[in-house]
Order: structure tokens, then sequence, then C-alpha cells
């Protein structure tokens, strides 16, 4: 075995001998099972759900909201922070409402976005983008406002148009840092999106959760919070994967 | 040999540059006034820290002078200078080949000409083989190599190298140097190169400027006679490039020192 497939191993083990003690301990009695299921008894409610479609429905509507609401937020945060690094007036127009809006808590916003956008889908999209939009745009404009001043010499030196400036040097040379902004926004996405799904939604993950609390069957609960956690962690996998593909200058 | 020139020329004169104003300003350059004439290999050598680099600056457009004046005589050049930098400047991004094409692509050259002419400078430089490495796959003299392939491949007017060599470990620089010579003797574009090695400037150059410390100024300039084709190695280790180097230190030695007791004020 490999030192690497070896290392890869002992990470499981710290997950693997929590959830035994957590199934031994409940087994032996310790604690009701009613209030603290065993990974045992999520298991069987997991396949449930699977099986009825319910867990389909809720992950897909959830995921969704997720995607639509980061792209919506993504892309105009890394368009306007790159146009911010490159023309000063834009960033003096700009970074007072950044400063100003950036430190509000966006679930917040949630009661705003009902009464604009209504009950459905939207407003939960609307509150995903807000929360994505700020670490991206903080993010982007760093990276690009901090690229090494030689390369601002040499596409100058060399000719580019405010355009190819835009296209082909500030926005690469500000890819890690908005990679990194990404990565902030996918965790704040999931965020944001449960609590609002917590209170304002008949549907997703966050509905799943709240309302099997309500219910008092902690099991299922316990079904939608695993899932989330699966889905932040391949989000967060598959990003990183991105990255190594779009950013290979990076890696040495 | 004669060297076929074909390079803009270019009159400085009486340029003045300051940074920063009431009691920080700081006079860079003062009084500077130069002749380069078309074809020409000119190095400029100086004390750290003299204005060589910000005239080099003000000749690439990316700094504008204080006063006096620059008149560059680029008709029927394309493009009127490019810049070769101490660290490459290559976008990390970019491979090789994207690299060199860059200022052709920013000018609007059309594809198939961008790629035989990006063809002819690697094959200029030797980096045919590495045309899709990306920088970081690269040793530092191979950077430089693609950097100086950047430059010729847009056919300026004029070459303005900043100290292109300094970072690269002995043996790298002297197989670069021997490498731009042997361009030059092919291209006979004008280069005016900023150095602070004495021994670099008379390798290469067939005129030295040399500056003076703060605020810079041109001390003396001197002819370097030494005939074409030049064989860097055997040159340097010539008596009569011995008897010049000692020459052209006698003339720097004063402006260093007096570099340095400013710095230990």
């Amino acid at each position: 075995m490999s030192a690497k497939a070896r290392e890869r191993l002992l990470y499981l083990i710290s997950p693997i001998g929590l959830l035994l003690a957590w199934q031994i301990l409940l087994m032996m009695g310790l604690g009701d099972r009613r209030f603290i299921p065993a990974p045992t008894d999520i298991a069987v409610r997991f396949w449930e759900l699977a099986a009825s479609g319910d867990l389909a429905v809720h992950t897909s509507v959830t995921l969704y909201r997720v995607i639509a609401g980061f792209l919506i937020g993504a892309i105009p945060a890394v368009a306007i922070g790159l146009i911010m690094a490159m023309f000063n007036p834009v960033r003096i127009f700009c970074d007072p409402l950044i400063a100003a809006i950036f430190p509000i808590p966006k679930v917040a916003l949630m009661p705003l976005l009902l009464l604009a956008f209504g009950f459905g889908d939207a407003s939960k999209i609307a509150l995903v983008a807000i929360a994505v939009f700020f670490p991206v745009i903080v993010n982007t404009y760093t990276g690009a406002a901090n690229i090494d001043r030689i390369y601002w010499d040499v596409a100058k030196n060399y000719g580019a148009s405010s355009y190819v400036m835009f296209t082909r040097v500030v926005f690469f040379g500000a890819l890690p840092l908005i990679f990194a902004g990404l990565r902030i926004a996918v965790a704040v996405s999931f965020v944001v999106l449960v609590a609002a799904e917590f209170v304002a939604s008949k549907s997703g993950l966050g509905y799943l959760i709240w309302n099997s609390w309500e219910l008092l069957q902690v099991d299922y609960m316990f079904v939608g919070i695993v899932v989330i956690g699966v889905l932040g962690l391949i989000t967060a996998v598959l990003l990183q994967e991105l990255e190594r593909i779009v950013v290979p200058w990076k890696a040495e | 040999m004669d060297v076929q020139r074909r390079g803009a020329g270019a009159e400085i004169s009486r340029l003045r540059k300051e940074f920063g104003s009431g009691a920080g300003r700081v006079v860079a350059i003062e009084e500077v006034n130069l002749t380069i004439r078309p074809g020409e290999f000119v190095c400029i050598v100086g004390p750290s820290g003299c204005g060589k680099s910000t005239l080099l600056r003000i000749l690439a457009g990316l700094d504008h002078a204080t006063g006096g004046r620059i008149k560059v005589d680029a008709a029927g050049w394309p493009v009127a200078n490019a810049m070769v930098f101490q660290d490459s400047g290559l976008f990390p991004w970019m491979n090789v080949e994207k690299n060199v094409a860059f200022g052709l692509m920013t000018r609007g050259v059309p594809g198939a000409e961008i790629a035989a002419r990006v063809e002819a400078a690697l094959r200029l430089v030797g980096l045919t083989r590495f045309r899709r490495h990306y920088p970081h796959q690269l040793s530092g003299g191979m950077r430089q190599r693609a950097a100086i392939a950047r430059a010729f491949v847009t056919d300026p007017g004029m070459l303005l190298m900043d100290e292109p060599f300094a970072a690269l470990d002995a043996q790298n620089r002297t197989i670069l140097q021997g490498e731009l010579m042997r361009i030059w003797e092919e291209t006979g574009k004008t280069i005016i190169y900023i150095t602070h090695s004495i021994d670099e400037a008379l390798l290469l150059s067939e005129r030295t400027v040399v500056m003076t410390a703060l605020p810079g100024r041109i001390k003396e300039i001197k002819d370097i006679p030494f005939p074409h084709p030049r064989d860097v190695m055997a040159l340097s280790a010539s008596p009569a490039f011995g008897a010049l180097k000692l020459d052209i230190w006698r003339i720097l030695e004063a402006e260093v020192m007096r570099a340095r007791a400013e710095l230990e004020k």
C-alpha cells in the first residue's frame, strides 16, 4: 500500500470510530433512541425516504436553488470585481455600497425577499445569489488589484487594449483569489439556503429538517443533515478539481 | 563582419524625472542627453538607484518624464519598442506560444501570420520544443529566452532590456549573453540594455553609457571597439577587455561609493 493510500485510510478512522461509538453506546441503552437515533436507524430512514422518492425531490429542489443562486450571484460579482480593479471611478462608486451591505447577515433579508419575490423558488435563489455575491466580489477585486505590477507593464508595453487587459490579463491574474471566493461562497450558500428553507418553504432539505423536528421525527431530521453534509463535500471537491484544471500554474 | 542595422533611432534631450513633491521630492534623472543611432547596441551602467531603469521605463512609455523630450524616429516600424524585463514577466496562465504571440494578438495580426512569426521567433531562441510548456515548467534561462522571443516577434523599432539576465546563474547568463549577441548580429536591432555589470556592458555593447548616482546623469560615454562577431567567452578573457573594464570601473567607482555613502546616511 502506498503511503498516500495509507494516509487516506487513516483519515477514515475518526469518522468511523465516532459512528461505532455512537451505535454501541445507544445499543447498550445509554440515551433515548427516540431523541438520539443510532446510525443504523438513520440509515433505515434514509432508504425509506430514498425509496419513496421524497429525498430525491427535496435534494433536487435544494440543489437547484443553490446552483441557480450561485451562478446568478457569482458571475456578476466576478465581472464587477474585475472592472472595479481596472477603473478607479467604478471602485470609488462601489466600495461604500459593498462595505455597508457586506456585514449584514444575509438571512436578515429573507422577509424582504419574500415580499419582493413571493414564496416560491425565486426568493430563495435571490437570497443565495446575494450571499454569494459579496465574498466573490471582494475576493475578485482583491485578486485583480494585487496582480503583480509587471503584468500591467507587459500588457501596456505590448499594446493591450482595455478589453484584452480585462479578458487575458486581469481575469486570469485574479483567478486564484476568485476561486478562494467561490469556495467561501459555496459554504455560505448552503448555510443561508437551509435557514431560508426552515421558515419559508414547503420543500428542500432545510424544510425536511425543520418539518421533521416539528413532528419530532429526529431520525428523518438526521437524514437531512447528513445529505446536506454530503452535498457540501461533493461541491467542495468538484470546485477543487475545477480549480486544478483552470489554474494549472498555481499547483507548483 | 558588418551588422545589417535595421532599427529606430532616438534622441533624448534634457530629460528630467522627479518623484514625489515637497520635502519628499527625489530627482531620479537630470539633464540626460543621449542620441541612439539606428541599429545600435547601447548599454547603460550605473550604481543601484541611479535612475537607469526609470530612463528605460520612460522610453517604453510606462512612465512620464517630468521635463525634456524624447524624439523616437520609429517611422516604418509598426511597433515602436518592446521591453524585456528582469523577471521575465511571462503570463503564468499562458503557454510559451501564447506568451510569445501576445504582442501580435493585441495588435490584431491575423492568426496564420502570428503562427509563422511565433515559429520563427521560437526558433531564434531555441524554444520550439517547449511551445506548449507553461512558464512554471521552464527554467529561469528558458523563461528569459521566451521573453526575448516575445519582444523580437513584434519586430519593434527598438528593444529595451532591463537587466534581463541579472536573476540568472553565472553559466546561464554567459550562454544567454552569447545568444543575445548572435541574435543582435543577425537582426541589427536597436537595443538599449540596462545593467549594473561592467562585464556585461563591455561584452554586449558598442557604446556604454556610465551614469552617476542620484540624481542620475550621464557621466561618460565609452565606445566599445571590439569587433563582431563577438565570442563573449573569448572576449572576456582578452587583455584588451581587462584594460577597458578597469577603465570603466575607475569612472564608476566614485559613483558607487557616493551611492553607498548616500544609503548609509
